[in-house]
Parts: C-alpha cells; sequence; structure tokens
C-alpha cells in the first residue's frame, strides 16, 4: 500500500474542513443538553450520558424515551439499536485507518457519523487518519462542552414546555432523519415505523412503540432482497 | 433506573464501534445485513419523531408540538442548520402556547 507522507498543503485542507464539521457538529450539544434536563435526566446524567454515549442519535434517543415516560431501559436499548450503524463505519474505516492495540481502543470511541463521513473519502491511511480524528475529537470535546452548557442553561430556565423544548426533541429527530430520508424504500420504512409507533402507543408501554417500529427496518430488509441483487 | 440506562448505553454503545474496527469484515458485510442495519436508523429516527410529536401518554394528540414539527419540516426544507432547526421548532412551539 501507498502510505507516503502527507502533503501539507493537503493535510492543512483536510484539518480545516474536519474542524468546520466538528464546530458545526459540536455545537448542537447545546440542544442535547437543554432538551436532556427537560426529559427530567439531571445535569449530572446529562454531562457522564454526552462523555459515555458519544454518539448523538443514539443519545436523543434515549431521553426521548424518558421523557415520553418509558422505562430507562427500553430508552438504552432503542439507543444500542441505533448505535449498530457505528459497527458498520467501522467495518468501512478499518481497513482505511489500520489502528492496532491501543490506538484503535481509542479511536474507537470517536468513531461516528461525522468523523466517518469526514475519512472514508481519502485516498491514504495517513490522510484518513487526519480527517477521522480532527473531526472526531474536535467534536467530543466541543460537544462535551456544549451539552454541559446546554444542560445548565436548561436547568435554570423551569419548566420546558413554556420554551417549547418539548418539540424541540421531534424537530431533533426530524433533522436527524432527513439526510436518511433518500430513495422510495427509506421513505416507505420511515412511513411505515411512523404508523407502526402510533398505532401501538394506546396499548403498550411507553418506549416500546419505538422498539416496535424496528421491526419495520427488519421485515423491509428481508423482502426487499430481490430488489437490489448485490 | 436512568443511571443504569446511561451506563449500560455508554458500555453498550463502545464496544458497538469497537466491534466495528475489530470484526473482520466478512463477518458482517453481508448484503441483508448492510440492508437491515441501514434501514433501522430510519424506522427508530421516524418513529422517535412521531411518539415525540403525537403521543401524551397512551393518548395520541395534535398540540403545539404539532406545529414546530411543521416548522422544522420548512426549515430544514430550507436548509437551515441543526441548531436553527431545533430551537426554530422549540420557539415556535412556545410562541403558540403563549397565543
Amino acid at each position: 500500500m501507498t502510505d507516503a507522507l502527507l502533503d501539507p498543503r493537503e493535510r492543512r485542507s483536510i484539518i480545516r474542513d474536519s474542524l468546520g464539521v466538528g464546530v458545526a457538529t459540536g455545537a448542537y450539544g447545546v440542544s442535547f443538553g437543554a432538551v436532556s434536563v427537560a426529559a427530567g435526566l439531571s445535569v449530572a446524567q446529562t454531562c457522564v450520558l454526552s462523555l459515555l454515549v458519544f454518539t448523538g442519535a443514539s443519545q436523543f434517543a434515549l431521553i426521548g424515551v424518558v421523557a415520553a415516560g418509558g422505562a430507562p431501559i427500553s430508552g438504552a436499548l432503542t439507543a444500542l439499536l441505533l448505535g449498530t450503524r457505528n459497527t458498520l463505519y467501522g467495518l468501512r474505516m478499518a481497513p482505511l485507518l489500520r489502528f492496532t492495540g491501543l490506538r484503535r481502543v481509542l479511536a474507537a470511541h470517536v468513531l461516528i457519523d461525522e468523523s466517518t463521513a469526514m475519512g472514508v473519502t481519502r485516498g491514504s491511511t495517513a490522510a484518513a487518519r487526519v480527517g477521522f480524528l480532527t473531526t472526531g475529537v474536535s467534536i467530543f470535546v466541543l460537544w462535551n462542552l456544549a451539552t454541559c452548557i446546554g444542560a445548565v442553561a436548561g436547568n435554570a430556565i423551569g419548566d420546558p414546555r413554556t420554551y417549547g423544548l418539548d418539540a424541540a426533541v421531534g424537530a431533533a429527530f426530524l433533522a436527524l432523519l432527513w439526510p436518511r430520508l433518500r430513495g422510495r424504500r427509506n421513505l416507505q420504512v420511515a412511513v411505515a415505523a411512523a404508523v407502526v409507533a402510533l398505532a401501538t402507543v394506546p396499548v403498550v408501554p411507553a418506549g416500546v412503540p419505538v422498539l416496535a417500529a424496528a421491526t419495520v427496518a427488519l421485515l423491509a430488509g428481508v423482502l426487499t432482497r430481490s430488489e437490489r441483487p448485490s | 433506573m436512568i443511571w443504569v440506562a446511561v451506563v449500560v448505553t455508554g458500555i453498550g454503545c463502545y464496544l458497538l464501534k469497537l466491534a466495528g474496527l475489530s470484526v473482520p469484515p466478512r463477518v458482517l458485510e453481508r448484503p441483508l445485513v448492510e440492508r437491515v442495519a441501514d434501514l433501522i436508523p430510519v424506522a427508530l429516527l421516524s418513529a422517535l419523531v412521531a411518539v415525540q410529536v403525537f403521543a401524551r401518554g397512551h393518548e395520541l394528540v395534535v398540540d403545539a408540538r404539532a406545529l414546530g414539527l411543521a416548522v422544522a419540516v420548512v426549515l430544514l426544507l430550507l436548509r437551515a442548520p441543526f441548531l436553527v432547526v431545533v430551537f426554530g421548532a422549540a420557539l415556535a412551539a412556545a410562541l403558540v402556547r403563549l397565543a
């Protein structure tokens, strides 16, 4: 494999782009922090969640289920299901990053949507590492700072409903879903999942409707097998 | 219970990431697995939107949150950044409650 040293200009340009993504993404930790305390988590729980989980959609899922009155453990299950996509990112990134030992153990924590996106397109291991790590680490630092700021501020302002923060959670999920709504099959799955979730709301404990909707993904994956042979 | 969920989610999500970087690709890189894994976020996020906006306890309701969602859709169509979408929806819901 060619693993020539990275051209300084290319390196600078990758770092600049990665930091841009890092700042933009890290900043929305503010909304996570504010929404999380509105959901009923303490400031400490909110900050530890960002530190340990560090994958936005899963974090929003956990607090979303808790906010709806669901058992925290079904929130955790939903969060873990959403976290499975990071496993796929890892599969894609592993041969490119070629991290081993301790470096792999550390790098795994910042394996998220954005760091993958900024690393996966590079032509060499050196460039992929710069993009992946710059993005991942800058988001990690800012996301956690922003989470704490949001949590403390959210805690200080009182009843979140007055400020519409309960509506903010749905908007956050929609914004995370939006880029994935390409293609007819994804749209159909999204609609079917929403229908299943709403249909089960009156009859099952809170938190379960979302998990029930995950079966739509399973079914669609199995049933559309012949559609896209690969 | 919330602390348990926080720690379980933290450990689990980390292991899912580490597994991806460690497992030989052939174990998981099958068309069916990839397809399902690709669709799971779509189904879960969509269900979360629906429940978050239209459920109150075990009831289905249309209230200020629905207006917030509509505002979010408009902002997303206008390619507004994440923070603008989230706080725009909150603002819309807050204003309609004041009215």
